[in-house]
C-alpha cells in the first residue's frame, strides 16, 4: 500500500481576544518564478544567496512614473538617483529610457560619465564636493546644486578665474508639514537663508542660476507635502523673476517617493499606504501650474525619484540553513542572506516568502541571517511555514539601496543577475572571491 | 512522556486543556501523535507507527517529533 504524504506535526495555540488587525490570517503566497524563470534553477546556476533584477519591471515602473507627470505638466525630466542603485547596467537602463544622472559624490559622478551621460545632463548634489570636484563639474558643464555658503563662495572664487560660467541651483530645505524635517541639507526657506543665497548668486554675476532644488525627505507618504514644497520653490522663482527678471529653467523636486515596502512599526502594510505616482504628480504639478509663474516661463520639472522606481524590480533569493526552537518556544529559521546584504531590513519589515510550499501551516517565526552577530535579524516575527534546510526563500522589493549599502562582512557578496525583457539572464556583478580583497590589501615586508 | 489527563482532543484536532482553559489546534499528524501518546505509546513505538504509514525518513521524523514534543511541554500539556 502506498504511504501517505508526510507533513510534520504542528500544534498552535488558539489566542482568543487578540484579533488579527485584518480579521483573518493571510495566506502565504510563494514566489516560485521571477519573470517566468524558476527561482530554483536561477539559484542552481548562479548560487545562493542571489540578487535578481527584472529589466521589465524597471522599464514598466519608469514609464508609469513618467506618464503620471507628463500627462499633467508640459516639461518633465527624470534624473536617475545613482545612490539608490548604481550598478552600471541599471543606470544604463534608466539612461536609455531618457533619465539624466543625479549624483552625490565624485565616485558616482565618474560612474555617470563612464555610463555615457553627457556632462550637462549630470546633476551634482550633496554636501561634499571638493574644489577639484567643482572644477571638473564646471568643465563638463554639469548642474551643480549648492548645499551651503562655503560651497557657494568656493564656486564664486573658481568662477572668477574660469572662462566658463558655472551652472548652479541651490538646494532649499523647508517646512512641508511633515516630520522629520530634513534641515541639514541646503538653505532654509522660512528664515530667508535661501532668498539670501539667491541674492548673492544673482548680484555676483559670476554664476548662471539655472534651477531651484529641494529634497524634502525619504519615504514620504503624504503627497501634499510635495505640493507645499513645490509651492515654496515656485514662490522663489516668482521672486527672482520680479526682482531680477531672471527665469529659472527648472524646478527640481528631488526624490523621496515611498515604495510598497512596509516600514517597521507601520500599522498597515506598505502595499495599502504607498501613494501612486499619480497622487504625487497631481500634488506637484497642481502647485506649479496654479502658481503665479508666467505660462511662458514655466520651468522644466526635474525629479530624482530613486526608491519608487527600482524597489519592485529587485529580489533577494536565499536558502534555509537550519531551523531552531528558541527558549520561549518561538521557531527560528536561519537563512544564508542577512543584514549584510539586506541593509533595508533595519527599517523595513520585508516580506519573506518561500519559493515553494508544501503546507499552509504557519508558525510565528523569527528569521535570522547567517552572520555570527545578534543583530542579524531579517524578521522579528512573521507567520512562516516550516522549510527544511536547503529549501529556498524569496524576498521581493529589495531593488533600492541594498546593492549600494550592502556590507562586505564575513562573507563574499553574491552574484547579481539581470533578467532582460526577453527572459535572458545576465550576471551584472560577479560574486566576490579571495582575489577581490587580495588585490587591494598590502602586507608589509616584515609580516610576509 | 504522557499527555495530561485534563487534555481533551477532538476528531478534527481541536485541543482543550480543562486545567488551564487553554485551547490549541493540531494538524492531522499532530493529532495522531497526541492520540498515540495518550494511549501510552513510547517514542520508538510512535516512530514505528508513523514511518509505516507516512512517506518520511526516520531521522527526519525523529527530529520533528522531538520538536513537536518540546512544544507540548512549552504549552504545558505534558504530565510533570
Amino acid at each position: 500500500m502506498a504511504k501517505l504524504a508526510y507533513e510534520r506535526p504542528i500544534i498552535n495555540r488558539i489566542s482568543a481576544g487578540i484579533p488579527d488587525k485584518f480579521g483573518m490570517q493571510s495566506r502565504i503566497r510563494p514566489i516560485p518564478q521571477i519573470e517566468g524563470l524558476s527561482v530554483e534553477e536561477l539559484m542552481k546556476k548562479y548560487g545562493s544567496p542571489l540578487f535578481v533584477l527584472s529589466e521589465k519591471t524597471i522599464r514598466d515602473t519608469y514609464r508609469s512614473a513618467l506618464k503620471a507627470f507628463e500627462t499633467r505638466y508640459p516639461s518633465v525630466q527624470f534624473a536617475w538617483s545613482y545612490k539608490t542603485n548604481y550598478l552600471d547596467s541599471v543606470c544604463r537602463i534608466f539612461h536609455q529610457e531618457g533619465s539624466w544622472a543625479e549624483v552625490v559624490s565624485r565616485f558616482e559622478y565618474e560612474k555617470a560619465l563612464s555610463n555615457g551621460v553627457p556632462g550637462n545632463q549630470i546633476i551634482f548634489n550633496g554636501p561634499h564636493k571638493t574644489r577639484d570636484d567643482l572644477e571638473v563639474a564646471i568643465e563638463n558643464d554639469s548642474l551643480i546644486h549648492i548645499d551651503h555658503f562655503d560651497e557657494l563662495y568656493t564656486l564664486l572664487e573658481i568662477a572668477g578665474k574660469s572662462a566658463t560660467k558655472p551652472k548652479v541651483a541651490i538646494r532649499v530645505n523647508m517646512d512641508t508639514g511633515i516630520y522629520p524635517r530634513w534641515e541639514r541639507f541646503g538653505f532654509n526657506y522660512e528664515n530667508g537663508e535661501a532668498w539670501d543665497a539667491l541674492n548673492r548668486i544673482m548680484l555676483s554675476g559670476k554664476l548662471d542660476l539655472v534651477g531651484l532644488h529641494t529634497h524634502i525627505g525619504t519615504y514620504i507618504l503624504a503627497p501634499s507635502a510635495y505640493g507645499m514644497a513645490a509651492n515654496k520653490l515656485a514662490q522663489l522663482a516668482i521672486n527672482l523673476a520680479r526682482k531680477y527678471n531672471h527665469h529659472v529653467q527648472y524646478i527640481d523636486m528631488g526624490g523621496g517617493f515611498a515604495s510598497k515596502n512596509t516600514l517597521k512599526g507601520a500599522y498597515l502594510p506598505g502595499t495599502d499606504t504607498c501613494p501612486t505616482f499619480d497622487e504625487y504628480a497631481d500634488a506637484i504639478t497642481s502647485a506649479l501650474i496654479n502658481s503665479e509663474i508666467e505660462p511662458d516661463h514655466m520651468p522644466t520639472l526635474f525629479l530624482e525619484t530613486g526608491r519608487a522606481l527600482i524597489d519592485d524590480a529587485g529580489y533577494l533569493l536565499g536558502t534555509v540553513i537550519a531551523n531552531k526552537r528558541l527558549p520561549d518556544g518561538r521557531r527560528a529559521t536561519v537563512v544564508d542572506a542577512g543584514v549584510n546584504l539586506l541593509f533595508t531590513s533595519f527599517w523595513y519589515d520585508h516580506q519573506v516568502v518561500p519559493a515553494v510550499i508544501s503546507s499552509q501551516h504557519t508558525e510565528n517565526t523569527t528569521i535570522y541571517g547567517p552572520l555570527c552577530m545578534n543583530i542579524d535579524i531579517l524578521r522579528d516575527a512573521v507567520m512562516f511555514p516550516l522549510l527544511r534546510p536547503g529549501e529556498r526563500i524569496v524576498i521581493p522589493r529589495v531593488g533600492a539601496y541594498n546593492m549600494t549599502q550592502w556590507l562586505q562582512f564575513i562573507t563574499y557578496r553574491p552574484n547579481i543577475v539581470l533578467i532582460d525583457t526577453e527572459q535572458r539572464v545576465h550576471v551584472i556583478r560577479e560574486q566576490e572571491n579571495q582575489n577581490t580583497f587580495q588585490t587591494s590589501e598590502r602586507i608589509p615586508q616584515y609580516l610576509k | 512522556m504522557r499527555i495530561k489527563r485534563s487534555v481533551a482532543v477532538s476528531e478534527n484536532g481541536f485541543v482543550f486543556d480543562s486545567s488551564t482553559g487553554d485551547s490549541f489546534n493540531l494538524n492531522g499528524i499532530g493529532r495522531e501523535i497526541v492520540e498515540l501518546m495518550k494511549n501510552g505509546l513510547e517514542q520508538s513505538d510512535i516512530t514505528q507507527k508513523i514511518i509505516e504509514r507516512y512517506e518520511v525518513e526516520p531521522a527526519i521524523f525523529e527530529q520533528n517529533l522531538m520538536d513537536f514534543q518540546s512544544m507540548l511541554r512549552q504549552f504545558n500539556l505534558l504530565e510533570e
